[in-house]
């Protein structure tokens, strides 16, 4: 099995000196998913922005055999998908479809070919109907939806969802839930929720001030740092 | 919530309604140059300038009173400058004043009553509109509302504590909106986040091409036509 993320002793402070983090290694095979927990602040969000090269700290990080460096970053985009915590962040096109279709036609695709693939991601995720709407008129987790939609009609090969269940009622998580349980790309859960993660994943690993305090089975790691809700 | 119904009326469907986006600007604007332009000359031309909106509205088959009213929101700012131009002895550039202001915000109502915010975004591209502008007019849109939530959080979250908003002193006023610049910035931060890990290079992506027909030539035609022939009246 490839390996889809590989990183070395990554190292990341923020403008204000907070140091976020201090030397993360961290690996994932294609198709697999792991479930990041942690404290808020540990870094998390932090590391997973620099997966997709939207931060850049020392250290290195190779996606897809790919290394996260200004010359990749085009490719590198196209392969990681973040979903990010706030969906209203994410979806800022004036309708659904093309929101969804912003992906492909940022990768250089043409009008009718993204919108094809947008339709298709749409469909996917059960958002069709809402295709062209305008994101405002969408539940939160219809906005969701659409916000892996957007990923899904890219050629992701890693999803990133940074805590995919908030904001989100018990059908719309079951629903999320379903829908990441279907994808074979390999994810990257960040999440509080550590029900919601052991319904997707038996791997987790656990931040603590910027590193890796320990990597393993999911349900080894919850009890371990009494982690469970 | 008024964007929501504004929105609901530009999604209808009518003869209006099916012309090309940007026949409906040029329609607008040359309604809009026609009043600017208008300043010496009989009142009389005003109940005309009146009268073709209405026949806009109508031919959209939107509710006039609620337009009217709707766009009366513009008369305590008119009205303001028209007292202040009457004082100093102009009365009938007062008058115009109040009636260019309110006339023109109903064409503006108009225009967006009939035209969803993406096709105006696309009509004015296709009328090759600076790229900047359209961009900065689509994130409106988009967050505007956004925005507006969070200060509708922002005013409930303060009145569940401190009673009603009449109550707000200015000092707790002024510290409430830093707090929605700031939760502004950071939103667009976010969203900036965003836009670069899905590829945003700096231009986004044109999604619309309707074709402009004879009809919708025709269309723009027949309006300023009208326009120009009101104008020419006075």
């Amino acid at each position: 099995m490839s390996r889809i993320v590989e990183v070395r002793d990554l190292r990341y402070t923020y403008e204000d000196g907070t140091a976020a983090l201090n030397g993360i290694d961290f690996e994932l095979d294609a198709g697999e998913a792991v479930a990041l927990l942690g404290a808020n602040g540990s870094g998390k969000t932090t590391f997973a922005h620099h997966l997709n090269g939207i931060l850049r700290g020392t250290g290195s990080v190779i996606i897809d055999g790919l290394p996260v460096t200004e010359r990749n970053l085009r490719e590198i985009r196209k392969r990681v998908g973040l979903v990010f915590q706030d969906s209203d962040n994410q979806l800022f096109m004036p309708t659904v479809l093309e929101d969804v279709a912003f992906g492909p036609m940022a990768a250089g695709m043409p009008v009718e070919d993204a919108m094809d693939r947008a339709r298709a991601a749409l469909d996917r995720v059960g958002l069709l109907a809402k295709a062209n709407k305008a994101p405002w008129h969408l539940s939160a987790g219809e906005k969701k939806r659409a916000s892996i939609a957007g990923i899904l009609a890219t050629d992701a090969r890693l999803l990133v969802l940074d805590e995919p269940t908030t904001f989100l009622d018990p059908p719309g998580r079951k629903s999320l839930t379903e829908l990441l349980a279907g994808l074979p790309q390999a994810k990257i859960l960040i999440t509080h929720d550590s029900a919601f993660a052991k319904e997707l994943t038996r791997d987790a690993a656990f931040f603590d001030a910027g590193r890796i305090a320990a990597r393993g089975p999911i349900a080894e790691i919850v009890e371990r740092f009494n982690w469970g809700k | 919530m008024r964007h929501a119904r504004i929105e609901r009326w530009s999604c209808a469907d009518s003869p209006v309604h099916r012309r090309h986006a940007a026949a409906r600007i040029l329609a607008t604007l040359s309604f809009l140059v026609s009043i600017a332009t208008f300043r010496e000359g009989p009142i009389a031309v005003w109940p005309l300038f009146s009268a073709l909106l209405v026949v806009a509205i109508l031919a959209a088959r939107l509710p006039v009173f609620a337009l009217l009213k709707t766009a009366a929101a513009v008369l305590p700012f008119a009205l303001c400058f028209a007292i202040v131009t009457a004082i100093a002895g102009d009365r009938r550039l007062a008058a115009q004043l109040v009636l260019r202001s309110y006339l023109s915000a109903l064409a503006a109502l108009w225009l967006v009553a009939t035209t969803p915010v993406p096709e105006l975004i696309a009509g004015l591209e296709w009328l090759r509109a600076p790229r900047f502008l359209l961009q900065v007019m689509q994130f409106l849109y988009r967050y505007l509302i956004v925005l507006m939530e969070e200060a509708a959080v922002m005013a409930q979250a303060r009145a569940a504590r401190a009673g009603t908003l009449r109550a707000l002193h200015f000092r707790q006023a002024a510290g409430a909106a830093g707090v929605l610049f700031a939760r502004s910035y950071s939103r667009a931060e976010a969203i900036h986040r965003a836009m670069l890990a899905r590829g945003f290079d700096g231009r986004l992506p044109v999604f619309r091409r309707a074709r402009f027909t004879l009809a919708d030539a025709a269309f723009v035609a027949g309006c300023v036509a009208l326009a120009a022939g009101v104008r020419t009246l006075g």
